[in-house]
């Protein structure tokens, strides 16, 4: 699993997706191809904005895991570390451990969020 | 060329624990034979349903398996595992449908097989039909994601939990009249709305269980189906939808757009409209995906879904009977099996052998799902 | 002129009280608050390390002065509590910040000084030309063995400093007193570290930030008259203000930068937290004394001269708001924080 973390590490330490120069569209995850463009399709790596709101969320094995609606429009997926969130709360990206390949194994750092007030 | 279901095998769904992978797929497929009075050598090609034999059983090249297992191995029947997630069965329907309709072979099998009590983490596994890099990593498994849907879908249109809990209240007394069900005992919306929650706002009742079982349906080009058969049940349109795997990458979280485009697709190939439709089989892994099946498949507006339940449309006698067999959630949930046990339930019900869940219906829909939805396979059946 | 041109901070939401840990251990809480002047410390959350602090404090760092990641030429993370007992924490927050491949790196431990050593690194480097800016993080979650006297202190938090040209605080001059004195240690494989007691006291703190603090005085021609603030390392209240009267200050030149008595001793964090609290808000021409102390044993003194610059420069958040906004947990979810229990 390491190489397959490690691979990934630039779009999870930080909210980097993929914009198309072509279209104007925001993807996160990261895309190869714009879905709406295809081949005229002109994606580039850009660092997405580091607030949004919570569009919808659920309480799984103790942690909020939240559907993020960033400010241009992308959606992402993450944990929201706060003790209570609602549908509409701003939340801001917080750079925290997802969780460790045992106690021996490295360690999954990525982005989380927390209310940003 | 039309194709039709001659033969139709299942065993039980539930926690098999004293049958093992290869005897459940047995068990169903001779059950098929024996309805349409095939020796086996009659098959042409062998198509499976199977989400994941490598993680549930650490078994891959599952197809060679059975067919040796079923006693074909002298023959050199080709055999093919299909794979999508949970909507593996419905996907096998499809291949064994397009090798007859192409004219390839006059008779098939299509199976669907999950033995998952033996693995210790069967949600887990189940769950890695979601984006692994980008949902799983973060924390969320199948119900998570199906919970997210849940609450935002109940936040736009005041759908409550209550109207959820109903939807299991109708399959599990569905389920109480199909020998084949896991769970043939009737619930209260107490019961569900009291259940422990598994990810807010879903509860372990809103939840199908994960399920041991096999099933298998016999198709046959239409001349040999009448030869064989005195009630060929005809495949009217068999269809299939990809969408985003993951739910962030879709831009609406309340429509599964593969649905909507097979379901369209489906109804136009039929020629017939989601109002002659007189009995359904949909995929409620969790409830909130039978509500939006319900809107997806066309039988109500968007976000009217909850109208039919709540007015008893969807019950056995209403006007769109849905999931008489139990569904997902009553009569079990045997991953790789269910989109082939729902074609079964379709056939007795259109042959009239459905017994006390008996619904009158001329013509009958399967949806099965696959994962939160990146896979759809809608089949319409007709007597 | 080359010094501080940006800095930013992080302190951990949670906080453990004197009263809640003497409970489980049977000990006078009001002894203990008034021995060490600490009356609780920071704790971070349950996916919280010295990495993830580090990328807070460097991020905040970053955006105040709006200073573009790959301007960055160095990234030193001082700490004890690295995640890794090998592989570097400053990778992952040179990742974190976008900083790109082309840069200096380094973890440092010296105990609770490598941060301000870090800080000489950026400086000599930036003086030298090597690189324009340099950043040099403080970062701990401090470890302290249940029921020994650290645990009332071993607090959480981090700071990052951006050494470069055209500062909001000038780096006059640093000097360092260094010798081998064994007053707290942690050997390898070992989870807590060990401590010589009273040992850590004339010979090793006083000894050290009074000599240094001296040798940057006399070096600068400077008396204690020439500071507004004084900032020292922090492992209780106690020894941070006999110091300070040692060398002459009075408590409202060190009030400001006493982040310990909200907080704990952040460890390596500890006096650039304090240096932080009095840059959020410090005049043009003050001067600053920043003198840190690692166990081991060693002291780094700095002279910093608050510029012009620093009224352009934004400070909200201030590191005090921070440290007096906490929630507060009971012992057992103080263990579970600290990966005590699992």
């Amino acid at each position: 699993m390491v190489p397959r973390f490690w691979r990934k590490i630039k779009y999870r330490y930080d909210v980097v997706g993929s914009h198309c120069e072509n279209c104007g569209s925001h993807y996160y995850p990261k895309r190869e191809i714009c879905p709406r463009c295809r081949r005229r399709g002109k994606l580039r790596d850009e660092r997405f904005p580091d607030e949004g709101i919570i569009l919808s969320y659920t309480v799984v094995n103790g942690k909020i895991i939240a559907m993020i609606g960033l400010n241009n429009g992308a959606k992402t997926l993450a944990e929201v570390c706060a003790d209570k969130v609602e549908i509409g709360m701003k939340v801001k990206k917080a750079f925290r451990r997802y969780g460790e390949d045992g106690e021996a194994g490295i360690i999954y750092y990525g982005t989380k969020f927390v209310p940003s007030g | 060329m039309k194709v039709a279901v001659i033969g139709v095998g299942c065993t039980e769904f539930g926690e098999l624990w004293d049958k093992s992978f290869r005897s459940i797929f047995l068990e169903a497929g001779i059950e098929a034979l024996n309805d349409c009075g095939l020796e086996g050598k009659e098959i042409g090609a062998i198509y499976v349903g199977n989400m994941s034999g490598g993680k549930f059983i650490d078994q891959e090249h599952i197809a060679a398996l059975i067919a040796d297992h079923a006693g074909l191995a002298e023959f050199g029947i080709p055999a093919v595992r299909v794979e999508n997630a949970d909507a593996s069965g419905g996907s096998a329907f499809r291949q064994a449908y397009m090798a007859v309709a192409s004219g390839m072979h006059e008779v098939v099998i299509a199976a669907g097989i999950e033995k998952v009590t033996d693995s210790v983490d069967p949600m887990g596994i189940l769950s890695t039909s979601v984006d692994q890099e980008w949902e799983r990593f973060v924390g969320a498994n199948l119900p998570a994601l199906y919970a997210i849907i849940a609450r935002l879908y109940m936040h736009k249109f005041g759908t409550t939990e209550e109207d959820l809990a109903r939807i299991a209240v109708k399959n599990h007394k569905n389920a109480v009249h199909n020998p084949k069900a896991q769970f043939r005992k009737e619930i209260k919306i107490e019961d569900v709305l009291s259940s422990e929650f598994v990810a807010e706002p879903l509860k372990v009742l809103d939840c199908a269980p994960l399920s041991d079982g096999a099933s298998a349906v016999i198709l046959a080009n239409e001349n040999t189906a009448r030869k064989l058969c005195d009630t060929p049940v005809f495949i009217e349109a068999c269809t299939q939808a990809s969408d985003y795997l993951a739910l962030q990458c879709r831009r609406d979280l309340l429509t599964m757009r593969a649905v909507s485009k097979a379901s369209r697709d489906a109804y136009r190939i039929a020629k017939i409209d989601p109002e002659q439709i007189g009995v359904a089989e949909v995929h409620d892994s969790f409830t909130i995906a039978e509500l939006l099946a319900y809107e997806d498949l066309g039988f109500a507006k968007k976000g009217e879904g909850a109208k039919l339940i709540r007015e008893g449309e969807v019950e056995i006698g209403g006007k769109i009977p849905i999931n008489p067999s139990g569904g997902l959630k009553a009569c079990g949930h045997a991953v790789g099996a269910t989109g082939i046990r729902q074609i079964v339930e379709l056939v007795l019900q259109l042959r009239g052998e459905a017994g006390k869940r008996q619904v009158d219906a001329e013509k009958a829909l399967a949806l099965n799902v696959g994962g939160t939805g990146a896979t759809a396979v809608v089949t319409i059946l007709s007597r | 002129m080359i010094g501080i041109v940006s800095y930013g901070t992080y302190i951990p939401k949670y906080r453990i009280k004197v009263e809640e840990i003497a409970r489980i251990w049977g000990e006078d809480p009001e002894a203990i608050k008034s021995g060490l002047g600490v009356k609780e410390k920071s704790v971070p959350d349950l996916d919280e390390d010295t990495a993830t602090m580090a990328v807070e404090a460097g991020r905040e760092a970053l955006s105040r002065a709006e200073i573009l990641p790959e301007k960055i030429g160095a990234v030193f993370v001082g700490s004890e509590s690295h995640p890794y007992a090998v592989k570097p924490t400053a990778t992952i927050v040179g990742e974190a910040l976008g900083i790109g491949n082309g840069y200096f790196c380094a973890d440092l431990e010296f105990a609770c000084k490598a941060a301000t050593a870090g800080m000489q690194f950026c400086f000599a480097m930036v003086k030298a030309g090597m690189i324009d800016y340099g950043m040099s993080i403080g970062s701990d979650t401090a470890q302290a063995k249940p029921g020994d006297a650290l645990e009332y202190t071993a607090g959480a938090g981090a700071a990052a400093i951006v050494i470069g040209k055209d500062p909001i605080a000038e780096i006059e001059a640093t000097v360092s007193y260094t010798s081998d004195t064994p007053d707290f240690w942690r050997r390898d494989l070992q989870p807590y570290p060990s401590h010589g007691g009273r040992f850590t006291g004339a010979p090793a703190y006083f000894r050290h930030v009074t000599s240094a603090a001296k040798k940057l005085m006399e070096i600068c021609g400077y008396s204690e008259k020439d500071f507004d603030y004084a900032v020292f390392h922090q492992p209780n209240a106690k020894f941070p203000a006999r110091v300070a009267n040692m060398l002459g200050f009075k408590e409202e030149n060190i009030a400001q930068g006493m982040l310990v008595r909200a907080i704990g001793n952040t460890y390596s964090a500890s006096s650039l937290l304090g240096l932080c609290g009095i840059l959020d808000i410090a005049k043009p021409d003050q001067r600053v004394l920043l003198v840190s102390f690692g166990s081991g044993a060693g002291s780094d003194a700095f002279a910093i001269r608050v510029t012009d610059k620093i009224l352009e420069y934004p400070r909200n958040a201030k590191v005090w708001d921070k440290a007096n906004n906490g929630v507060y947990l009971d012992y057992a979810l103080y263990l579970k924080h600290r990966r005590m229990i699992k």
